[in-house]
């Protein structure tokens, strides 16, 4: 490529400025411009709205503040822990984290389970392994909506064959977390199985013939040469499925059956409701649900688009 | 905030319990197939790696699909058969038929609206200096980060209604008024357009994944390729139409296809901003309606058959195509 550059430097050039001038036009750069306002001023006024004081917010929009600026923390100290005034039940901080207990079971088991899976169906080839593959990868199709009530069914009665109590029944109590947690596990791992498979599959086999001549069992090629080489794409699916249960809300709507276990964003679709005309609250709890991802977003950005772009089929 | 913390200590440690029992029994099994020496190693190892995957997959996708599948063609407590009655109320019932209307206008505008937008940003953007470009794709491609009940509060306060008397605090109704309209109507509850409100969200939301996608694409095409076309005397917009635009057409369309399907199921969004209410209803928000609200599980199941049927071929052609793409490289 870059050869190819030095010796025609002027058709390259040429080129490239004609294709300049067609779209480095002022109209073009102004439209891009113009995208970029729409899309960033509706997040900037809420940010600016979670700092205003509630007179203030229920008074006039948030353009208005840096008129007269007038800001403080009380929205987040409020929707955080609470106060007695609003009915916020103790605050979003407490759903914040029920976040983090929901969200990091949910990213690392299926990881876990996705790298052990996806090895066998690459390189332990057996009779039917191919049909195996495929049918997990066939099963992203599926929406999630086609096995909740199922599932919810199968968490609170069990599995019955006739008289025949297979499976008892899971009690409410142990259900909490658990539920939700065994639910994100079942929808991640055809994707998750997918993606490290990708990733598995393109790996040398010169490695694994190597491995096996030197006595190497199927086991240690597992944990000595393949987990150490896979990091890349768990690190890049780890992302993905992260932010995917930390921003999810139908799976928590279905399974969270105690007010105890409630991640935020359930917090915040039900403050929507209840406390709708509260904008100054919204927003601050709004921001504080996106911490997390934003943290990410800036910190990972790298990781955060490969992840997305690899796992954006999902759902 | 400590006293949160505290009572939250048992919430964490139930959490690395389970994290804990968990690598511990996998570490276990695997260490000890890994002793086992022979031919006995290999079977025990693909049953102890495979084995929790297999068994995830089957009782959480395979065997709901199915009952889901059988429950769509029972009554609403599953008591009895009542063949395709459901499926026959979510098509002649007048509500219902709105919820398909409203999903059908959502596939159709939301999806186009975010890959055109996404595409020709993407050429634009690719026309920019380095920096310029990093923070334009960076502020339209944030909104990705952000979750749908997030987004959704964020375009709450845009809507923002006030009686025309008061002053504004939504964006949106102040904007209006600036131009010269006295009386802003209250845009979630102006049927039909207020589907078109919601659908903003969406299109606020996949547009950056557009952007970012094709723009990865479009840097990809050879440059022998464009170089060509300029000394065949193709022009810009010439260019984008008859050269730029064939060659990325796989990734357009798998962008398309996959901003269709999250554009099917969306839920969170209608949950959110109008709980369905005011005719603003999808498919997807319905079966739950319909599931856990109503109560009414044949319903709800078939409402969620029909949201599977419907993915069906988008996720056929969508593969088939990440497939070819993968074999040309």
């Amino acid at each position: 490529m870059s050869a190819r550059i030095e010796t025609r430097p002027d058709a390259d050039q040429r080129d490239r400025k004609k294709v300049r001038r067609a779209f480095s036009s002022p109209i073009a750069s102004a439209f891009v411009i113009l995208i970029c306002v729409l899309w960033t001023v509706p997040t900037f006024g809420t940010l600016v709205t979670s700092f205003r004081p509630q007179a203030d917010a229920a008074k006039n929009g948030w353009w208005n503040a840096f008129l007269h600026p007038n800001f403080t923390l009380a929205n987040y100290q409020e929707v955080l822990v609470g106060s007695s005034g609003s009915n916020l039940q103790g605050g979003i901080f407490q759903s914040f984290i029920n976040s983090l207990v929901i969200t990091i079971p949910a990213t690392i088991i299926p990881l876990a389970l996705a790298a052990m899976a996806a090895y066998v169906l690459a390189w332990v080839r057996f009779k039917g392994s191919d049909i195996v593959f495929f049918t997990i990868f066939a099963l992203q199709v599926v929406p999630l909506q086609m096995s909740l009530l199922p599932i919810l069914q199968f968490f609170s009665n069990g599995v019955k064959i006739g008289d025949f109590q297979l499976i008892p029944p899971m009690t409410e109590a142990i259900q909490g977390f658990w539920g939700i947690w065994i639910a994100h596990c079942m929808f991640a791992m055809p994707l998750a199985i997918f993606l490290v498979h990708n990733f598995v599959s393109s790996l040398p086999s010169d490695i694994f013939e190597a491995a096996t001549v030197d006595g190497a069992g199927v086991m240690r090629i597992f944990y000595s040469i393949v987990l150490p080489l896979i990091k890349p794409a768990l690190a890049s699916f780890g992302i993905f499925q992260f932010l995917w249960v930390w921003n999810d809300l139908l799976i928590s709507k279905t399974f969270a059956n105690s007010p105890f276990i409630l991640p935020i964003t359930y917090r915040i679709q039900m403050m929507t409701g209840s406390l709708g005309s509260r904008m100054d609250l919204l927003t601050a709890g709004a921001f504080v649900s996106m911490l997390v991802p934003l943290i990410v977003f800036f910190c990972l950005q790298k990781y955060f688009v490969r992840g997305l772009l690899a796992g954006s089929v999902k759902g | 905030m400590t006293e949160v913390l505290l009572d939250s200590l048992p919430k964490f440690a139930t959490m690395l319990q389970m994290l804990v029992g968990f690598f511990a029994i996998i570490g276990i099994l695997i260490f000890a197939v890994g002793l086992i020496r022979g031919r006995a190693q290999r079977p025990l190892a693909i049953i102890v790696l495979l084995g929790p995957s297999l068994l995830l997959v089957t009782v959480g996708l395979v065997f709901p699909a199915i009952r889901t599948i059988i429950l769509s063609f029972k009554n609403s407590s599953s008591t009895d058969w009542v063949g395709f009655d459901n499926y026959g109320f979510i098509f002649t019932n007048p509500g219902q038929q709105r919820v398909l209307l409203n999903t059908l206008c959502w596939i159709i505008i939301a999806p186009i609206i975010s890959t055109a937008l996404g595409l020709v940003l993407s050429v634009i953007a690719d026309q920019m200096k380095g920096k310029a470009e990093a923070i334009a794709k960076s502020l339209i491609f944030l909104p990705m980060a952000i979750s749908f009940v997030g987004a959704s509060v964020i375009w709450n306060l845009v809507y923002a209604y006030r009686d025309p008397q008061y002053e504004q605090t939504g964006l949106f109704s102040q904007m209006v008024m600036w131009f010269g309209v006295d009386n802003p109507p209250n845009w979630i509850l102006m049927e039909p357009w207020n589907n078109f409100f919601l659908m903003m969200i969406m299109i606020w939301v996949e547009t950056g994944f557009a952007l970012v996608v094709l723009s990865a694409s479009i840097k990809a095409i050879p440059k022998d390729v464009m170089e060509a076309a300029t000394l065949d005397g193709a022009s810009g917009p010439r260019q984008f139409v008859f050269v730029t635009v064939p060659m990325i057409r796989g990734t357009l369309i798998v962008v398309y296809t996959t901003i269709l399907i999250a554009v099917l199921k969306v839920f969170d969004i209608v949950q959110t901003m109008t709980g369905g209410n005011f005719n603003t209803s999808v498919v997807a928000n319905e079966m739950y309606n319909q599931t856990f609200v109503q109560f009414n599980v044949g319903r709800g199941s078939a409402l969620a058959v029909v949201l599977f049927v419907a993915v069906i071929p988008l996720i056929y052609y969508n593969i088939r195509q990440l497939r070819r793409e993968r074999s040309e490289r």
